[in-house]
């Protein structure tokens, strides 16, 4: 969780309309989504708000995103403020965000964070000539690249503290600067040493059209897969019990707490053991299984049931499925012997000589 | 046994060559689509069955099962296809590539997957920093739609609709339920299951979300049968997986290899091996920053999969492979991914949410040695606390770092500790080297 507000009142702008292009742009994003689901717009409509605003989202933008799609205000502000990629604050022509996650961390993030703090300044702060502003940010999943940044919208990967200062220096000049990593990959291969995906094969077109050598069977009209060796040989090398990928933490919850029926059910045991179940069957028990012999010297006790539901109704009270007043569920009120729906009694006031308020006469 | 050439499935993975429609039609995509559509729904579910295909997105639970689950028969309602390009677990850089180097793999995945789970539409959730990821994949789209191959009226007759949508930087989101509370429109904010997804998904109609490397293999697994798939790697974890390998090695990269491929291996053939040599290596994080660490002795020729991970009290994740090497401040390491959990948590479940900020303080004090040697008990009965006790998997995933630092440095943290109180003067004992 992280704390974040919208920017003080003093530096929000008085009004925020959607562009004419971006208001078309919205409509296709909204065409995307069900007859009604229109709040599924409601990232891109702000993303695209922030990127028309130079960067940053302030309230009124949020409010015409939020009377654009119908949605009630604090729906909106609870996206804008939930998501961390929206600024609610102003931010710099170039805006910077630098990974500080592990990868990157151990790979030097940290003189990077140095290079941004001495260049830059502080995080959260914009430079006097509105050029740059940066901040430390969670994996941007950039891992096998690491460490890098990203400038508004492009990556820049493969840095050290030379590269990062050298490409600040390119931005601030106005020079052309070329997204990606930085020290000559095209993208994540490893460096000057590429090994795998170099058949000339995989890319002249003859992988085309290789499937139907297991099918030509079927496509020259002979019996189907289903039937040959090699489908049952294909449903024959399937994992037969995979589980899950979760560390054994050896937390209590995963062991067996107990041995329930359903613990012993998804053991592949019987749920209830035959010994409870014979016991259970007997007319004289009592469902609970007691030490010692059959003829114990259990004291003698009176045959009256005095618990709510006596497991031997004729000995106890009258039982749920005993023929009574209550009336069988699914019987519609009207239908019941005595009708409970209410038209067996008098309305209040229906007396003419009791009037509501007023005391009968003696 | 290295992989050969030939059994890779993305074969663009590094954008050597073009990610445009020709291009990869060459490269084999969109190749018998529509032979393998007219095979019908149970033949292709049951070919991912017979694959052993599991799930690339940290769970591993197998794909052409998870795709069983969506009803067989509509009831009214339409059945969607969610694919979670989500990518913001530490380390991993995998969907990424796939996204802007082979999108017409994944594109045919999506038609196939929504096929079988008689879905016609599919929406691609792409975390809001991938800005260039997003305009590569939605190109591929617009030339897929060109070229008739998926829209309304499209040659394979099965009329379905693929949307590009995007998020706007929330980890959190990465979890199903919460990427559906996006993709509708409010806080990535995970549900309660049951009831699950294939019941009450998006928009409260049938839904199955799939990882983008479970999906984009899925065109390849069909043109070369389950048969070939499950014939790659070891049993139960089969086929090839995408490993991000990041840190102290000599070139960090991503490579498409089989599972179960040993760590040595990996890092040799691929990495340009270990930095300063494999007696340099300290410790590794297998999958994903979500998963405990690996010490050097266990990890180095342990096979990558998903169950011997398992076993190691770790797991394959992701297959984001973070090797630190013997300069790096593990503790200072584990507290900065324990800062990444506290900046993450969605605040909806008190452990997480107060939980994530307790941890990563003491541990920072701890990083530093300002600590007492039982409060490492009680961070990690605290670990325990929060494991388990909310809502979605980002509290365990908080947790388990800190358990798997306890677990195998406990002795470096002590060591900290004892500098710093041998230390006369309240100055702070001297970092470390990053």
């Amino acid at each position: 969780m992280a704390i974040r507000r919208l920017a003080p009142a003093e530096i929000q702008p008085a009004t925020f309309a959607f562009t004419e292009e971006n208001e078309r742009w919205l409509e296709k994003q909204v065409a995307k989504y069900p007859d009604g689901r229109q709040a599924s717009a409601v990232i891109p409509a702000l993303w695209q708000a922030q990127k028309q605003n130079g960067g940053w989202l302030p309230q009124k933008a949020i409010e015409a995103v939020a009377a654009r799609l119908g949605m009630p205000l604090i729906r909106v502000l609870e996206v804008a403020t939930f998501y961390t990629m929206f600024n609610l604050e102003p931010v710099g022509r170039y805006f910077i965000q630098l990974c500080g996650t592990v990868p990157c961390h151990v790979k030097g993030a940290l003189d990077l964070k140095q290079v941004l703090l001495d260049r830059v300044g502080d995080p959260h702060h914009v430079t006097t000539d509105g050029y740059f502003s940066w901040i430390e940010v969670e994996c941007l999943g950039a891992c096998c690249n690491a460490p890098m940044v990203q400038i508004n919208d492009d990556y820049f990967e493969d840095l050290t503290p030379d590269l990062l200062i050298k490409l600040l220096d390119d931005l601030k000049a106005g020079r052309e600067v070329k997204p990606g990593p930085q020290n000559g990959r095209v993208s994540s291969e490893p460096k000057d040493e590429v090994k795998t995906l170099t058949d000339p094969a995989l890319y002249d077109g003859s992988v085309v059209g290789s499937w139907r050598a297991r099918f030509k069977d079927e496509l020259s009209g002979a019996p189907s897969v289903a039937t040959t060796g090699e489908h049952q040989a294909a449903t024959a090398t399937g994992p037969g019990d995979p589980k899950a990928a979760k560390p054994d933490a050896g937390r209590p919850i995963e062991r067996p707490v107990a041995d329930t029926p359903a613990s012993r059910s998804a053991a592949g045991e019987t749920p209830v053991k035959p010994a409870d179940q014979a016991d259970a069957a007997r007319s004289d028990s009592t469902g609970a299984v007691y030490p010692g012999p059959e003829t114990s010297t259990r004291p003698q006790q009176s045959d009256k049931s005095y618990t709510v539901t006596p497991s031997k109704p004729e000995e106890g009270r009258v039982a749920a499925d005993a023929k009574g007043t209550t009336p069988v569920a699914g019987t519609p009120p009207s239908e019941t012997a005595d009708r409970r729906d209410g038209s067996d009694t008098k309305p209040v006031g229906s007396s003419p000589d009791v009037s509501p308020g007023v005391a009968p006469k003696e | 046994m290295a992989l050969a050439d030939k059994d890779r499935i993305f074969t663009n993975l590094y954008g050597f060559h073009s990610p445009g429609l020709e291009a990869a039609r060459r490269r084999g995509a969109w190749d018998g689509t529509k032979f393998f559509l007219d095979k019908g729904v149970d033949w292709i579910i049951e070919e991912m069955k017979s694959s052993g295909l599991r799930g690339r997105g940290g769970a591993g639970f197998p794909t052409g099962l998870k795709w069983s689950f969506m009803p067989k028969q509509s009831d009214g309602r339409p059945h969607y296809l969610v694919v979670n390009a989500d990518e913001s677990e530490p380390g991993t850089c995998k969907d990424r590539e796939i996204m802007r180097h082979d999108p017409h793999l994944l594109i045919e995945g999506c038609l196939i997957a929504s096929f079988a789970m008689r879905a016609h539409a599919c929406y691609i959730y792409v975390r809001g920093e991938y800005i260039a990821e997003r305009q590569a994949l939605q190109r591929a789209v617009d030339e897929a739609y060109e070229a008739r191959l998926i829209g309304k009226d499209n040659v394979h007759g099965y009329p379905f609709d693929l949307y590009v949508h995007h998020g706007a930087g929330a980890y959190i989101c990465g979890e199903e339920t919460a990427l559906l509370e996006s993709l509708e429109g409010k806080k990535g904010m995970p549900r309660l299951k049951p009831p699950f997804p294939a019941n009450m998904g998006l928009y409260g109609c049938p839904t199955t979300v799939n990882n983008v490397e479970s999906i984009a293999v899925a065109g390849t697994i069909l043109r070369r049968g389950g048969a070939w798939f499950a014939g790659l790697g070891t049993k139960n974890n089969t086929g090839t997986k995408l490993f991000c390998v990041s840190g102290h090695v000599n070139k960090p990269c991503n490579v498409e290899e089989e599972m179960g491929i040993t760590f040595r291996e990996l890092i040799d053939r691929h990495c340009g091996g270990m930095r300063g040599g494999w007696d340099n290596l300290l410790c590794s994080i297998p999958g994903g920053s979500s998963v405990p660490l690996v010490p050097a002795e266990q990890i180095i020729d342990a096979p990558m999969d998903f169950d011997t991970l398992r076993n190691l009290k770790s797991g394959l994740g992701t297959a984001a492979v973070i090797v630190l090497d013997k300069s790096t401040d593990i503790v200072r390491a584990i507290a900065r991914i324990s800062y990444f959990y506290k900046h993450e948590s969605c605040g909806q479940c008190t452990p997480c949410r107060e939980g994530t900020g307790w941890m990563w303080r003491v541990l920072s004090r701890m990083a530093e040695g300002r600590a007492q040697k039982r409060e490492i008990d009680m961070l990690l009965e605290v670990t325990t606390q929060i494991e388990g006790h909310t809502i979605c998997a980002l509290g365990d995933a908080a947790a388990w770092p800190i358990q798997g630092l306890i677990r195998h440095f406990r002795g470096e943290i002590e060591k900290r500790i004892d500098l710093y109180s041998n230390n006369p003067h309240s100055e702070p004992v001297l970092m470390a080297a990053e």
